[in-house]
């Protein structure tokens, strides 16, 4: 075993160790802050792993992209949605979670067990390694130009969603007809509009 | 260079420890914003895959980052417009605990 395939495996296991105790502390941990940035951690270490399967190009992408963007969009959410709640206990809860962790380990010993049986078609051809960025440059222009575009215009659609349902304000004149809008509309949108009520029965009785 | 250091299988089986806890989190969580957290963690094990494949069985053509750049960016506009349905949601319930989320519950 040369020195660079040690290199490489000692790098595989502490990347792949960050990455699944990472995983775990983001699903587990009850501050929600903490679990933010160990996700930073996890899209931080799925990078290196994409740096170790000769992917420099995505594995920027991923930091880019998921540390940049996605992480800091979460942790504006966190921010914006802080409030200490305290949630109410559900009966069968545990009995949930008992449940789901054994479907979920039964789910994880079908792909282990698929991933290992499976007589994959190994050694394939050689990795371009560095070209690779010139590959991905030459497929997005010639045979998934389609997709590319596509998704340009996902990216568009996305933003333009985000910006309408996210955004607070209320016409007052309704868009279409150009006469005033509904001023019980207006009213509800001071107040909170889907509360419960507080005491639900005389909704129920009513006929 | 790395085909014999690491196995494909070791990448098959970390990608599938990382989806399975995001399973069990997608299921679990209370919170919609560890919901929002869980479904990332999804699309990145199926991008470790993806780029797993990439290397070892597709060495020339490298289709599977291709195929990884594009998740990457329907992750991100699926990020966008979740945070936004969820600041939506929280200003009507003032509220992010899923389980009151049950208007349409049958």
């Amino acid at each position: 075993m040369t020195v660079a395939s040690t290199t490489q495996l000692v790098c595989f296991v502490i990347l792949s160790s960050t990455l699944v105790l990472g995983s775990l502390a983001v699903v587990l941990l009850p501050n929600i802050v903490y679990s933010a940035f160990l996700l930073a951690g996890v899209f931080l270490s799925v990078a290196g792993l994409y740096l170790l399967l000769n992917a420099s190009f995505v594995a920027a992408a991923q930091v880019l992209v998921y540390v940049g963007a996605v992480n800091v969009l979460i942790l504006f959410a966190i921010m914006l949605v802080n409030k200490k709640e305290n949630l109410d206990p559900i009966p069968g809860m545990a009995v949930r979670r008992l449940l789901s962790a054994a479907v979920c380990a039964g789910l994880l010993v079908l792909l282990i067990r698929v991933a290992i049986t499976t007589p994959w078609a190994l050694p394939g051809p050689i990795p371009v390694g560095e070209d690779a960025t010139i590959r991905i440059g030459e497929h997005l222009f010639s045979d998934y130009l389609l997709p590319f575009e596509l998704a340009s215009v996902l990216l568009l659609m996305s933003m333009i969603g985000a910006i309408v349902l996210a955004r607070r304000d209320v016409f007052s004149s309704d868009i279409i007809t150009g006469e005033p809008a509904d001023q019980i509309l207006i009213e509800k949108e001071r107040s909170p509009m889907l509360l419960e009520p507080n005491d639900p029965a005389p909704l129920r009785s009513s006929p | 260079m790395t085909a014999e250091a690491i196995p494909l299988q070791a990448y098959l089986t970390v990608a599938a420890f990382l989806f399975c806890i995001g399973v069990w989190g997608l299921i679990n969580s209370r919170n919609a914003v560890r919901v929002l957290m869980c479904i990332e963690l999804m699309l990145n094990a199926v991008n470790l895959n993806l780029m797993a494949f990439s290397n070892y069985l597709d060495g020339q053509l490298v289709r599977g980052q291709v195929f990884a750049i594009f998740v990457i960016t329907v992750a991100a506009a699926e990020a966008a417009v979740g945070l936004a349905i969820l600041l939506s949601l929280y200003r009507n319930r003032e509220t992010v605990d899923m389980e009151k989320f049950n208007l349409l519950r049958w």
